[in-house]
């Protein structure tokens, strides 16, 4: 008994402050119960004491707060942490502690606080006056503003014929038969094993121990070229049938794996209900499954003296077993007729009280009173459709299997199981080979009966019934909200909170749907659900975010400069999305700023320039396609000369400016702002695939090949001279506008002169891979003429001063006046040398190039 | 997330695709083009409930395509090249 435990590994803890000692193997949950922890939580908003109820992501009440390595993670379900060596586990929404709550006496007033009593009572003379106590008073977990995980969750993303979601009977049963056929089949379950209900129900699969088998359909699948992924829950199913994955994996961080499938399959297995019975919400109340969960995974029997109560045929088994345990085990079935029993039964009887002070001390049934230390509660079994319904799947309700049970085709997804219904091993089995598109006879086991009949709330039941444990929500709130006219189930969950928080009504939602029928006459069908979203758990936000965070939101581009810029002291900044320097040393940014404007102003200073946009127009077609693309003429421009201008969008907004070259009769490069490079070059694009023959122009993106290092100021030219590069550098060979190449270090080198600063300038470019060496040179002679380096602030002065646009920089949209005469445009403008023109009127879009 | 087919290079994640319009011609001449006009073709689309041609550019490849699909349900009915054959 108890597979996952092992005592040879004791593991200490603290809860609520307090030493105990649990096991290797053992959740949390587990590890409390079997130390004999029974309140190990308040309820939301009346503040109950809380015991487990489920055994795994269902849970509703264990909830707590988990401290290791001095970082707290709140609002973790105690029943699928595994439990570690110095855990500080606490509970929520209870202080001090889960056991001694200080406001625990808020139950006592819980007749005057039905659903909606905030909304109707806390609106004088505003809601925010009393929010600040109340979210105190109810809510979970505390924030642990120290605890930021590490951009580290890597994020996979995979392809296979077949996903199976669950690896239980029908899940293994479906990747088998896949694999078998030669598919990839990825089967991923969120426990860490395989088996699903097989691991504490047992079983027999093709005459022998279920786990023969399930290793067997593993190996296939492996085999296959399939992957089998345990401790892996699929939270999401998106667009196109993607699922997402969040892999929890122990000496690593966490995975999220984005699988897209041919086919899915379905196998997530059903949730047990409670019992809508009075007090079902007292520590010592369990699921009965959760409580064979505790006996076979963890070796931990749930109470001495055990009264099941159920409706249905499953509890039995977990009667027997817990007997065999050496439990004192009754049942009581609201049915006349149940399956043969060798231990006390109460047949056709419900529990009508529970006498419990912290942990259940007795039911009542009928005239007679039992006591017992745990009562187990079986309401029948709700199939996990979450994924099938977020892919817009449709449910109906089966009155046989009492539960909602998928009933609409979703395109390459089906669903297997007990998680479309089939509760038994053979059915199961059935389901999962034939979704899985086996061949020949399924997977036999012994056949198995269920029967339940359904024991929904009714609308005249007394007492305090519980439907959501974690949100306090009972039947009288559902009779409340359905008085009060909310009658669709969207609006009871909005209105009561029902189905909402970490458990999303996994155990809550079928009995409140159930629960609204009843009150308001229709059937279960007619009320309908909730809208399922993912996620199916709460999923942690950085496993959904990856390494996509702080820099790597929107990644910086680099200059190939930078360990150089660094080395000089320059203070790297962000400028449209690149990283350049803003200016250099450790002396005030002001000073230093005017300091180096000034060298620029008066003597030569270098900046480096590689950032902005080298977009090559090149082919027979380049200057139609330059034409049309800016406002100018480009296409009057001689080799080897510049010409500055802009561009405009077609909504008539200046789009970017910039200077272009002519590097040939077939080649022009066309220099964009430094943040706008991309969308120049889509809108270069788009043009040349809309308007021209692909054949005869093409746009080539040079930016990152070229370095580019700017000399600036009265004394640039003998700076750029002194470098010898063998460019002859007199204003008559080399005018202002005009450019040169020649070679550097054995590689194409080329001299622009183009003023960025409004002084005389020399843009010198070379492959990225020579940038260094010239840099070296440059600065080797700048400091001989007492030149400096100058940054992105003193630059942005220097252009400030001489009144130059920056577009999108310079400030508010406002009207632009062309200051030189405007090309003879053939199609329609109203810029003209003199006329002012409004950016933000369309009647501008002429001047955005079109050639007739 | 959806799959888009690029003529060119097959089954692609939509984040690696950019919607570019409608496809419709600009009014041409434009001398000839009010400013009513002009807006008309700047700003008012089709934009159909069902099945719909749109102009797309795969951004990996920048290659524009047109693809055909149903608004409604984002079923893909067809995507195909425009301005050259795909291979």
């Amino acid at each position: 008994m108890g597979a996952a435990i092992d005592r040879g590994r004791p593991l200490a803890f603290t809860f609520d402050g307090k030493p105990y000692v649990g096991f290797a193997g053992d959740s949390i949950a587990s590890a409390l119960l079997a130390n004999g922890v029974r309140v190990v939580g308040r309820s939301f908003k009346y503040h109950r004491p809380r015991g487990v109820w489920g055994a795994w992501t269902e849970e509703p009440n264990a909830i707590v707060d988990v401290t290791r390595l001095a970082r707290t993670t709140p609002n973790l379900r105690a029943t699928v942490e595994p439990l570690e060596n110095d855990m500080a586990v606490r509970s929520v929404n209870a202080s001090p502690t889960a056991e001694g709550d200080r406001v625990g006496l808020l139950d006592k007033f819980a007749p005057v606080l039905p659903a909606g009593f905030y909304y109707k009572t806390f609106f004088w003379p505003r809601w925010e006056a009393y929010e600040g106590r109340i979210r105190a008073m109810a809510g979970l977990g505390r924030l642990d503003p120290n605890n930021r995980p590490p951009a580290e969750n890597p994020q996979f993303t995979a392809r296979c014929d077949l996903l199976v979601v669950g690896a239980g009977p029908a899940g293994l049963a479906a990747a088998a038969a896949a694999a078998k056929a030669g598919r990839v089949v990825f089967l991923i379950d969120d426990h860490a094993e395989i088996g699903g209900q097989l691991v504490h129900r047992g079983g027999a699969i093709e005459d022998r121990g279920w786990f023969d088998w399930a290793r067997r359909a593993q190996a296939l699948v492996l085999a296959a070229g399939g992957r089998v992924m345990t401790r892996t829950t699929a939270y999401g199913v998106y667009d196109g049938n993607l699922v997402c994955a969040w892999e929890r994996r122990m000496a690593e961080p966490d995975a999220l794996w984005r699988i897209r499938p041919k086919r899915i399959v379905i196998a997530a297995g059903a949730i047990e209900r409670p019992l809508v019975i009075p007090d079902n919400d007292r520590p010592g109340v369990m699921s009965a499954d959760a409580a064979l969960v505790y006996l076979r995974r963890f070796g931990l029997l749930i109470g001495k003296r055990v009264v099941i109560a159920t409706n249905n045929d499953s509890a039995y088994g977990v009667a027997e077993a817990l007997a065999e345990a050496g439990a004192k085990v009754e049942v009581v079935d609201t049915r006349a007729d149940g399956p043969p029993c060798q231990l006390k039964v109460t047949r056709d009887a419900a529990i009508e009280g529970v006498v419990a002070a912290r942990g259940v001390e007795a039911v009542r049934v009928g005239e007679r009173t039992h006591e017992c230390d745990a009562l187990l509660l079986s309401g029948g079994w709700s199939p996990t459709v979450h994924l099938y319904a977020q892919a817009r799947g449709r449910l109906r309700y089966d009155e046989a299997r009492a539960a909602l049970i998928p009933a609409g085709e979703v395109e390459n997804l089906a669903v297997a199981g007990a998680a479309n219904g089939a509760f038994t091993l053979a059915e199961a089995l059935r389901e999962g080979h034939a979704a899985g598109g086996g061949e020949g006879p399924a997977p036999n086991a012994p056949a198995g009966v269920y029967r339940i009949e359904a024991s929904w709330p009714k609308a005249d039941d007394q007492g305090r019934r519980w439907i959501d444990f974690q949100n306090d929500v009972t039947l009288k709130d559902v009779a409340l909200a359905a008085r009060e006219g909310y009658v669709s189930v969207e609006h009871l969950k909005r209105y009561t909170t029902l189905g909402m928080a970490t458990d999303q009504g996994k155990t809550a939602n079928v009995n409140a749907i159930a629960a609204l029928a009843a009150l308001t006459g229709r059937t279960i069908d007619e009320t309908g659900t909730t809208t399922y979203r993912p996620p199916f758990v709460p999923t942690p936000m950085g496993v959904i975010a990856g390494r996509r965070r702080g820099a790597l939101i929107n990644p910086l581009r680099r200059l190939p400069l930078e360990a150089e810029h660094r080395a000089n002291g320059a203070q790297m900044r962000e400028y449209s999305g690149w990283l350049r320097p803003a200016w250099h040393g450790p002396d005030e940014p002001e000073r230093v700023v005017q300091t180096e404007a000034a060298r620029a102003r008066d003597a030569v200073a270098l900046f480096d320039g590689s950032s902005l946009g080298k977009i090559e127009i090149i082919g027979p077609d380049a200057a139609k396609l330059a034409d049309f693309h800016s406002y100018n003429r480009l296409s009057t421009l001689k080799v080897g000369r510049i010409r500055y201008g802009f561009l405009l969008a077609e909504t008539g907004v200046v789009f970017d400016d910039g200077v272009t070259l002519r590097l040939a009769e077939d080649r022009f490069l066309i220099s964009c702002s430094s943040g706008h490079t991309d969308p120049v070059r889509m809108r270069l694009e788009l043009a040349r695939q809309d308007r021209f023959d692909p054949a005869r122009v093409f746009i080539h993106d040079t930016t990152a090949h070229w370095a580019t290092l700017t000399v600036t100021g009265p004394r640039s030219r003998d700076v750029v001279e002194a470098c010898g590069l063998g460019v002859a550098l007199d204003d008559k060979s080399l005018p202002h506008m005009a450019f040169a190449t020649a070679t550097f270090d054995g590689a194409p080198l080329r001299i622009a002169r183009v003023s960025f600063t409004g002084d005389r300038s020399y843009e010198l470019s070379v492959p990225a891979s020579r940038a260094a060496r010239l840099r070296a040179r440059l600065a080797e002679k700048l400091k001989a003429l007492s030149g400096g380096l100058l940054g992105l602030e003193a630059l942005m002065i220097l252009r400030a001063e001489k009144g130059y646009v920056v577009v999108g920089k310079t400030g508010p949209p406002c009207r632009m006046t062309l200051a030189w005469p405007a090309r003879a445009i053939r199609g329609r403008t109203n810029i003209s040398a003199s006329a002012p023109s409004s950016c933000q009127s369309p009647t501008t879009r002429a001047a955005s190039n079109w050639s007739a | 997330m959806q799959v888009f087919p690029c003529p060119f290079c097959g089954p692609r994640d939509e984040t690696e695709f950019h919607f570019v319009g409608e496809p419709k011609a600009r009014p041409e001449p434009a001398s000839e083009i009010s400013d009513a006009e002009w807006a008309e073709h700047l700003w008012f689309n089709a934009n159909p409930k069902g099945e719909a041609r749109e102009i797309w550019l795969h951004l990996t490849c920048m290659e524009m395509f047109a693809m055909t699909r149903d608004t409604a349900t984002n079923a893909v009915v067809v995507s195909e090249a425009l301005t050259r054959p795909a291979h």
